[in-house]
């Protein structure tokens, strides 16, 4: 009798587990937003479905990133070097995270754990979150988070095991802010002056814009700005790479429009006020997160800059970014690393 | 039940808890974002495990309401992801009502941009000895306008347990901080009335700081009244780096570059090393570079408080308490002027401009001591009377 009342309570519990919680008025499966066509797991862009990529990227737990934007039809962004672009309403920006099984051999067998969009109503944005099934046949959009345990080879021949956090819908906008508005974080001129591979081959990503419309107002190739491909010193040096990498990594938050402004540290990479960028600034409110050290970075120093530290641990309460790094940069923190001990 | 069923049901049973904790987390996150205008998200009594932060982003008029601080019990001790225990951001009006958040890796609660918020009967606390691995603050608005803590307890935050920052139109009322490095703090923050609380068993009680290179640069007009500050002579155990490592332990009330602040009516007794600081930044000895910094505090009145400690020697021995020891051995002063005064606020004479005097009058007990830190503690020495502006 206890028991099959123990049974009963347990049974309340776990139909709640699985309720179901979603905004209306946005589709349900990813597979209903037409981005892609054909076998979803292949993710054949539509036309109209632009793919893009960035020269440093976001590091997420080192997940590859397959990204698409969709301008609704006949619409073109201007050109513009003020940061991200100022796409038109209608627009929709997809990426989605995924892990090849091999990243020896990537792009073989793959895991796409979610699909993230943020898509623009009016002058807003609106951030959402697919996370696709086992079968890897659809995605079912989630709001309030979930994670998951991925497994995959890296690039060194190593066995991974990310725990992957899908963040909740107030999560996106923990780093998707600007003035607490959303807003895109990758797709500026400079992040996307770069070579992309193409049906038609390989082209500069502004050039094909430029060349099919979708970008307007661009101006002779030499004078375009190009941002610093963080792992390759044929496109910047160290200074130019470790900016590069901070800005994409830390400055959505860090920067004065953004959530990390309280801290003061301002990591865009326009910013030219060493101290505010860091260089023996004393932290606000690091707690814990200092490390015992006494700046954020001390010149020539790595080991005594907070900076490096807070890419080094996985504490939730210490580590930076606050979000979606369960697994340290090891290439990352290399290049910090060089790059303090280098400054003087 | 033979032993090995009644394990396998024990072994079941943990795992269902542990499912089911995962689905309140998921509840509990998914009415926080779909919460309509005016909602009031009910907490129920117990104790809940949560692996994630709870956020709250976005919204006006929400109420978080527990069954009472202890009885809804919200534990981060398991927590893998979020860098606080509680975030509200970008809203308006929000209230958090009787309910304890244990062990954040992070903050425990954080508040930022939000104009009117209102924490009542809430208690932070870190379980355990405190220690550097502690979350940083326990009760955190920052950049907020109209802040309210009322009836609150913070307990074993490595920086502070209550940390006012930033924030403007503030109210600190019958709280209790204690086993904190700071146990209320108000920094870079204006309009602030912090009366009836007892700070005790702290580091340092009470902080009033201006700090640079932040974006709300001046703080100021500030009352301090109706405390009862005592004991705080707890080992700091700041991790090194964070501004409040420098505070010497055994310090009651330290107010440190801010302008306009009145302390009155307080009981500010047994804080060993210094009953009550004034100093500018230049004692911190830490680098800044913002233009629009002021360093130095100025209109300050300190008045009609109750000073009392035990005879004996700063129980700190950071470089500042050492040198108040040598120079007056046991017969600690119980306030203490760095001397450094904006020079832009005197007249020729090196008297105080109007309005801008530090008078600290009609205390019980008063001592006042002058460190001279200008010309490296040359003239160090009690002053008792040169602190009445009205002379």
């Amino acid at each position: 009798m206890l028991k099959s009342t123990i049974f009963a309570i347990i049974c309340v519990v776990f139909s709640g587990a699985f309720m179901h919680l979603s905004t209306p008025k946005y589709p349900e499966k990813l597979s209903d937003w037409g981005i892609f066509e054909g076998k979803m797991a292949n993710m054949q862009p539509k036309p109209g479905v632009v793919p893009y990529a960035l020269n440093t990227p976001l590091y997420s737990d080192y997940a590859e990133k397959a990204r698409f934007i969709r301008m609704p039809q006949g619409g073109s962004v201007p050109y513009s070097t003020n940061g991200v672009l100022d796409f038109p309403t209608g627009t929709l920006i997809v990426k989605s995270f995924y892990y090849s099984d091999d990243m020896q051999h990537p792009g073989n067998d793959k895991t796409i754990v979610e699909t993230r969009l943020l898509t623009k109503e009016g002058d807003n944005w609106k951030a959402l979150t697919y996370v696709w099934n086992d079968e890897q046949t659809d995605a079912v959009l989630d709001i309030a988070g979930d994670e998951k345990q991925v497994k995959f080879i890296d690039k060194d021949g190593v066995a991974q095991n990310v725990r992957y956090v899908i963040p909740n819908q107030n999560q996106c906008k923990g780093c998707h802010n600007v003035n607490d508005k959303m807003s895109p974080i990758g797709p500026s001129v400079s992040q996307m002056n770069g070579e992309l591979t193409y049906p038609e081959g390989k082209q500069n990503q502004i050039e094909h814009w430029k060349n099919s419309g979708l970008m307007n107002n661009v101006p002779e190739h030499s004078a375009i700005p190009r941002t610093a491909v963080w792992n390759d010193p044929s496109t910047g040096d160290i200074n130019a790479r470790a900016r590069a990498y901070l800005a994409i990594n830390c400055a959505h938050c860090h920067r004065k429009e953004g959530p990390a402004q309280t801290s003061g540290l301002y990591l865009t990479e326009n910013e030219n006020e060493p101290m505010a960028f860091g260089i023996n600034k004393t932290p606000i409110a690091a707690g814990n997160g200092s490390g015992g050290r006494l700046y954020d970075i001390t010149p020539g120093d790595a080991n005594a800059s907070i900076l490096w530290y807070r890419m080094q641990t996985t504490d939730p309460g210490e580590r930076m970014p606050e979000l979606g790094r369960n697994l340290l940069h090891k290439e990352g923190i290399a290049l910090i690393k060089d790059w303090i001990n280098q400054l003087k | 039940m033979t032993r090995k069923a009644s394990f396998l049901l024990l072994f079941l049973g943990y795992s269902l808890i542990t499912v089911a904790q995962k689905d309140i987390q998921k509840k509990i996150q998914s009415q926080l974002i779909l919460a309509e205008d005016g909602a009031i998200i009910e907490l129920p009594a117990g104790t809940f495990y949560f692996t994630n932060t709870l956020s709250l982003e976005g919204k006006k008029n929400i109420q978080i309401k527990g069954k009472g601080m202890d009885k809804t019990i919200l534990s981060f001790k398991d927590q893998t992801d979020g860098a606080e225990g509680i975030r509200v951001s970008d809203a308006s009006n929000i209230l958090l009502d009787g309910f304890t958040v244990q062990d954040a890796k992070g903050d425990a609660i954080k508040t930022m941009h939000v104009k009117g918020i209102t924490f009542k009967r809430v208690k932070t606390e870190w379980t355990g000895e405190p220690g550097p691995k502690n979350g940083g603050y326990g009760l955190y608005p920052v950049q907020c306008e109209g802040v309210t803590i009322d009836k609150c307890v913070a307990i074993g935050a490595s920086d502070a347990g209550i940390y006012v920052g930033q924030s403007k139109d503030i109210v600190v009322k019958y709280s209790k901080a204690y086993h904190n490095v700071a146990g209320i703090e108000i920094e870079n923050s204006l309009n602030a009335d912090v009366f009836g609380n007892e700070a005790y068993d702290n580091t340092g009680g009470l902080l009033v700081f201006d700090l640079p290179n932040l974006v709300q640069k001046k703080g100021g007009n500030i009352k301090v009244h109706n405390n009862n500050i005592h004991n705080n002579n707890y080992i700091n155990f700041a991790p090194k780096g964070n501004i409040v490592a420098m505070v010497p332990s055994g310090t009651g009330l330290m107010i440190l570059a801010t302008k306009n602040v009145d302390i009155f009516k307080n009981k500010i007794i047994n804080n060993q090393s210094v009953s009550t600081a004034i100093i500018s930044y230049f004692s911190t000895s830490k680098p800044y570079k913002d233009k629009q910094y002021d360093p130095y505090p100025s209109a300050i009145s300190i008045h009609n408080n109750t000073y009392k400690r035990k005879t004996g020697l700063p129980v700190s021995k950071d470089m500042l308490s050492m040198i108040v020891a040598k120079a007056f051995i046991e017969n600690v002063p119980h306030i203490i002027y760095d001397g450094v005064k904006n020079p832009k606020l005197l007249d020729a004479q090196g008297n105080w401009l109007a309005g801008q005097c530090i008078s600290i009058i009609n205390n019980k007990n008063q001592s006042i001591a002058n460190l001279d830190v200008e010309h490296s503690f040359k003239n160090i020495g009690m002053v008792n009377d040169s602190f009445n502006c009205n002379q």
